[in-house]
């Protein structure tokens, strides 16, 4: 479970370009639920995924992760609770170390690193039946660097990283907007696959409105630090693309000028 | 070139391997342009030094000589971390003052180890030539340390290490405190170079203040040659190739100092290495611009 109480984060505080990215945000993610978020740019969705992840440490409210009071907790100190896809496949992922190398550094996600050798034959053999069933054929590349892979590969080995420790809660940031279309329904469906059959407490940032119409269960809009829209149940399942742009312009009274949300 | 000459070169890049290991941690491993270790080397020989003269036994003073380097690691580390001063900066800071502390450490600028006992000198009297036992000798203790760091590259915790060095925000996100890690790679480093200046200092029966002078740039050499000639292929390797690096950085400096040809003299020295270096830098380049 995920609970984000009266979040407020400022940028530059007390400079010209001082900005409200948060302004008040309350949202509660049940256990086991799947949560897109949308918004423009500058909405503060990207804020929002740091603060749960620790990037970014509000100026006021609260943040649980599970049980947890994380609210001071920098990315380090909560990375056992939490799992994480970047946006660019080139930080999710180490490109010095090998494919398995990878794996084993995410295997050890918030727990204590010793001295025994990080890839035993039976560690091994487990990573490879996990790279095995995307079915890319990487598991028989297993000691390649890692900076050999495709943009794509890389982050569907990163979606297998996430979850080879447990954690309370996957947070995806716009993990398929470096790709190209076919790689990124490819990581789309390995997602959804990924997020069912562990139940895993998920939420997604995206610029696709489609994406976060088709994915999980509720999509939440973001605009100027504010959630504006909280849609689950029914009453999303009839939501149209087209019905988002219109009930975002209601909301907020203006024409909407920035494509990027219009991709589909 | 005599063999007495070459076995020479051998051991003084023996001795020198443990430098290029401690910078290939730092450098390669961390990415903490390092200079420290132009403190850290003369510290460990000061510090083994002046213990032995004081009666200590030559393997714990090698032993304070590590700790003194990690110490000094780890005040790089913390002026890097704790105060944010750019990492280069933070290390000439502290390779600065070290020229101070080491000649607080020795009460003079040069300290003479003749007649004292050394890690080596049990194993002088059992009739292989001296200058045989001593690289030996140092080359068992390189075997031994880099084992070591292998194994220890290849564990959980180096791992960790390794992603700190190379992506420190995937590392963050997967628990890893990177900030730990530079405080504890920083120290490995420097008390690896300073057990390569204890070692120095026993087998040449001196420690001076000025021996650290140009301590980073044998080392990178040594590194860079490794790279050159071995490529990257995985962490064994890239140890192996400091060593092996440290040898002929070694062996080729002998070779040119000893060449009448060249009309080289020792003092020479400083301008031949950065010949080489340059040599070791531009050679992959070269070849890769050929095949190309």
């Amino acid at each position: 479970m995920i609970s984000v109480k009266n979040i407020q984060v400022v940028f530059g505080k007390g400079t010209p370009l001082q900005k409200q990215a948060l302004n008040g945000v309350d949202l509660t993610i049940e256990q086991g639920s799947f949560v897109t978020v949308i918004g423009s740019n500058g909405a503060g969705k990207s804020t929002l995924l740091g603060v749960l992840a620790g990037d970014v440490l509000p100026s006021a409210g609260q943040v649980t992760i599970g049980k947890t009071d994380v609210t001071r907790k920098g990315t380090a100190a909560r990375a056992g609770l939490v799992a994480r896809v970047f946006q660019d496949p080139l930080t999710g992922s180490c490109g010095a170390l090998s494919i398995e190398e990878n794996l084993a550094l995410a295997a050890k996600r918030g727990e204590a690193r010793g001295l025994m050798a990080a890839l035993g034959p039976k560690r091994r053999e487990h990573f490879r039946e996990r790279i095995a069933e995307l079915n890319l054929g990487l598991e028989n590349r297993m000691g390649d660097r890692m900076d050999l892979l495709s943009g794509g590969q890389r982050q569907a080995v990163s979606l297998v990283m996430a979850t080879l420790a447990g954690s309370e809660v996957l947070l995806l940031d716009e993990h398929t907007a470096a790709l190209d279309p076919g790689m990124a329904e490819f990581v789309m469906n390995l997602t959804q696959k990924i997020v069912s059959e562990r139940k895993l407490t998920t939420m997604m940032v995206t610029h696709s409105m489609r994406q976060a119409l088709d994915y999980g269960h509720r999509t939440v809009m973001l605009h100027g630090g504010e959630i504006v829209l909280d849609v689950a149940g029914d009453s999303r399942k009839e939501l149209q693309v087209e019905d988002l742009i219109a009930m975002f312009r209601r909301i907020r009274g203006q024409t909407l000028d920035d494509d990027a949300l219009l991709i589909g | 070139m005599s063999q007495i000459a070459l076995w020479g070169a051998v051991e003084l890049g023996l001795v020198y391997a443990f430098v290029a290991i401690g910078v290939f941690l730092a450098f390669r491993v961390l990415d903490f342009p390092d200079l420290t270790v132009d403190g850290s080397f003369p510290l460990g020989a000061a510090v083994t030094a002046v213990l032995i003269i004081a009666g200590v036994n030559p393997w714990i003073a090698a032993g304070v000589a590590m700790v003194a380097g990690a110490a000094a690691g780890i005040v790089t580390a913390m002026l890097n971390v704790r105060f944010k001063i750019l990492n280069l900066l933070a290390s000439i800071l502290t390779m600065i003052a070290l020229f101070s502390v080491n000649l607080r450490v020795m009460g003079k600028p040069n300290v003479a180890l003749i007649n004292a006992d050394t890690m080596l000198s049990p194993f002088f009297g059992l009739g292989l030539r001296e200058f045989y036992v001593r690289p030996l000798f140092i080359g068992v203790l390189v075997l031994v340390a880099v084992i070591v760091v292998w194994r220890f590259l290849e564990s959980d915790a180096g791992l960790a290490m390794r992603a700190t060095g190379a992506n420190a925000r995937m590392a963050r996100a997967q628990g890893v405190d990177t900030n730990k890690q530079i405080y504890l790679g920083m120290a490995i480093s420097n008390a690896l170079v300073a057990f390569g200046g204890a070692l120095f200092a026993q087998t040449n029966g001196f420690a001076d203040v000025t021996s650290g002078v140009g301590t980073i740039v044998v080392g990178l050499a040594a590194v860079i040659i490794g790279e050159t000639l071995l490529g990257a292929r995985g962490i064994l390797i890239a140890l192996i190739g400091c060593v092996l690096g440290s040898i002929l950085y070694r062996i080729a400096i002998q070779l040119a100092l000893s060449t009448d040809m060249l009309g080289l003299q020792a003092s020479d020295l400083n301008f031949v290495t950065a010949v080489l270096v340059t040599f070791a830098l531009v050679l992959p380049r070269l070849r890769r611009g050929g095949a190309a």
